[in-house]
């Protein structure tokens, strides 16, 4: 069963092939996807042609390397710029959070805590359309009271970072929630106690003994944004991001710079999972 | 000081309540009013159940409605099937030394993006993929097989997305169990079966329950992986969403599915929690 007691080879065996098997199961798509971006082939299949990096780096008639898709290269900084002021947003509106519902009493507590919550067990494409049809009605009102036209309003840039700000502050929320709760309020009190007021004792002490869980947080909402779709796809005006922009070329038809890409991505999040593990980990 | 913890306490519940009002109450109660808005033929918008009449007077919409739940279901069961092993093995039969290492290897592939993953799936599966690739080489099939657009590729994508959602939670309550209970339970001559079913799933329930309902939400509001692998007769119920929104431009009647949807999912995570007798506080933690 466990390590302490006696098993049988045979069911020691075959739990350790079920868990490779799964192994196999996660990773098989990503290796091929990584794979095949390197084949010297017009399509991303097998049989294997040989190594290349034209879906890298050419730029022939036949070939274009993502370095000079221009298209995708624009929806990965669209991408980057979305994810830029999601984590800004989320991180300090989250961070608030955190103060306020371990910090604060008020009345209705419970009730805003569930309010806060609630992103969770909202699906993200209702939570798309929900955000485009207020942000519409917001705009016919502007329009038809004050004859204002606010481009905020429409499906656009800012209004994509602030559909996934409303859901990735949660997760920011819950995070430092956790951190917060393991602080000792005792440092406060000592520091009020020698003349500090409040203010002076959240940014010289409690933010500092926050830091990694923040960093961890604005790390997870960075890679929460730059990859969100469901949300996004409601929301999106013509600055396409990078997954709307791939899923468009993926459901008409894909070539191999479309692994490349997987591939950039791939290395990409797993450096800043690993990071963040490591210094989360090195925290506590 | 009593000036001064007022002061915090606005400062903190400013933005929070701007956030939560403006970004999550207001645009869902406009959905809920859009969805009573009905057009009618002299082009008037009056108040009207007929969003939600036609929902259930159209077999396909109410269909895909039910299919969608039922094959949420079905994912969240496939998925607790497969976390479940692979869970005890982590916390309980490998060595400790190797157990940080294999839960980085089971986390990571869930940081890239959705789309890659299932764009990973459609390489390995399609007719000019890689595996029929393989088994054409291998001589065990004669002709290429379309494995893609199927329900049960779909499936599989699923619960492929869904994994980490259940193995995590189950992971964190098995940690706790003491391996004390375990071992009375064998000395005393229980078998596997009545150690799992008696020992390892009560005690595992808050994950179990934890992660049934994310993977339940998740696979119910999942647009991307029925669309692009589940073809064109596997219909999913945001797709109907998206159709109304998007390609109907009929926003009253997507607010209709949307609200629906909505019900459909809080409904759940509330049974859900009332069965096992949890709450979302505790869950969420």
């Amino acid at each position: 069963m466990i390590r302490t007691l006696p098993t049988s080879n045979t069911y020691k065996r075959l739990f350790k092939l079920y868990v490779v098997l799964y192994f196999i199961f996660l990773f098989a798509p990503l290796l091929i996807t990584c794979v095949l971006a390197f084949n010297d082939s017009q399509f991303p299949s097998l049989p294997w042609k040989g190594f290349t990096l034209d879906w890298f780096t050419a730029n022939t008639e036949t070939r274009v390397g993502i370095l000079h898709d221009q298209i995708n290269l624009d929806s990965i900084w669209v991408s980057f710029q979305v994810a830029f002021f999601v984590t800004l947003l989320a991180t300090t509106v989250g961070t608030c959070g955190a103060f306020l519902f371990e910090q604060e009493d008020f009345r209705f507590k419970q009730m805003l805590y569930f309010l806060m919550l609630a992103p969770l067990v909202i699906p993200g494409v209702i939570l798309g359309i929900s955000i485009l049809l207020f942000s519409n009605t917001l705009g016919m009102y502007f329009e038809n009271t004050w004859n204002l036209d606010i481009e905020l309003l429409r499906p656009s840039f800012w209004l994509v970072v602030l559909g996934q700000f409303s859901f990735i502050a949660t997760l920011v929320t819950l995070v430092v929630s956790a951190r917060l709760r393991k602080f000792d309020r005792t440092l406060e009190e000592a520091a009020m106690n020698l003349g500090a007021n409040r203010l002076e004792v959240i940014w010289h002490i409690t933010l500092k003994f926050l830091r990694p869980a923040i960093f961890g947080a604005a790390a997870v909402a960075f890679l929460m944004s730059f990859e969100n779709f469901n949300t996004t796809l409601f929301l999106v005006g013509h600055e396409a991001t990078l997954p709307i922009n791939l899923y468009l070329q993926v459901r008409d038809g894909s070539t191999p710079v479309i692994n490349s890409i997987s591939f950039l991505l791939i290395v990409g999040t797993s450096l800043i999972a690993l990071a963040n593990l490591y210094f989360s980990r090195r925290a506590e | 000081m009593k000036n001064n913890r007022r002061w915090a306490l606005f400062f903190f519940i400013t933005p929070v309540l701007l956030w939560l009002v403006v970004m999550i109450v207001l645009p869902h109660i406009d959905l809920l009013i859009m969805s009573f808005r009905y057009e009618t033929d002299d082009g008037q918008m009056t108040w009207s159940f007929n969003n939600y009449l036609s929902f259930f007077e159209e077999p396909i919409y109410w269909l895909t409605f039910v299919r969608t739940a039922l094959f949420s279901i079905l994912v969240t069961f496939l998925t607790f099937v497969i976390a479940l092993p692979l869970a005890f093995y982590i916390t309980k039969v490998v060595a400790p030394r190797f157990q940080g290492f294999l839960l980085v290897l089971l986390l990571l592939p869930f940081w890239v993006s959705e789309l890659v993953r299932v764009y990973g799936w459609m390489i390995l599966l399609r007719e000019s993929g890689v595996i029929n690739h393989f088994l054409l080489k291998l001589g065990l099939l004669q002709q290429p097989v379309e494995m893609l657009y199927r329900d049960t590729t779909m499936v599989l994508g699923l619960v492929y997305t869904s994994m980490l959602f259940m193995v995590v939670p189950i992971v964190s309550v098995l940690e706790s169990l003491d391996d004390s209970l375990i071992e009375a339970a064998y000395d005393l001559g229980a078998n596997m079966w009545s150690i799992l079913f008696k020992i390892i799933i009560p005690h595992a329930t808050p994950g179990i329950v934890a992660g049934s309902i994310v993977v339940f939400m998740l696979t119910l509001g999942n647009y991307l992986t029925p669309n692009l692998i589940g073809g064109k007769n596997s219909l999913w119920f945001t797709e109907q969403i998206y159709n109304q929104f998007i390609a109907s431009f009929n926003w009253n009647q997507g607010s209709a599915f949307g609200f629906l949807l909505l019900v459909l999912s809080s409904l759940v995570v509330w049974l859900g929690l009332k069965l096992t007798r949890q709450n979302l506080k505790k869950v969420v933690q």
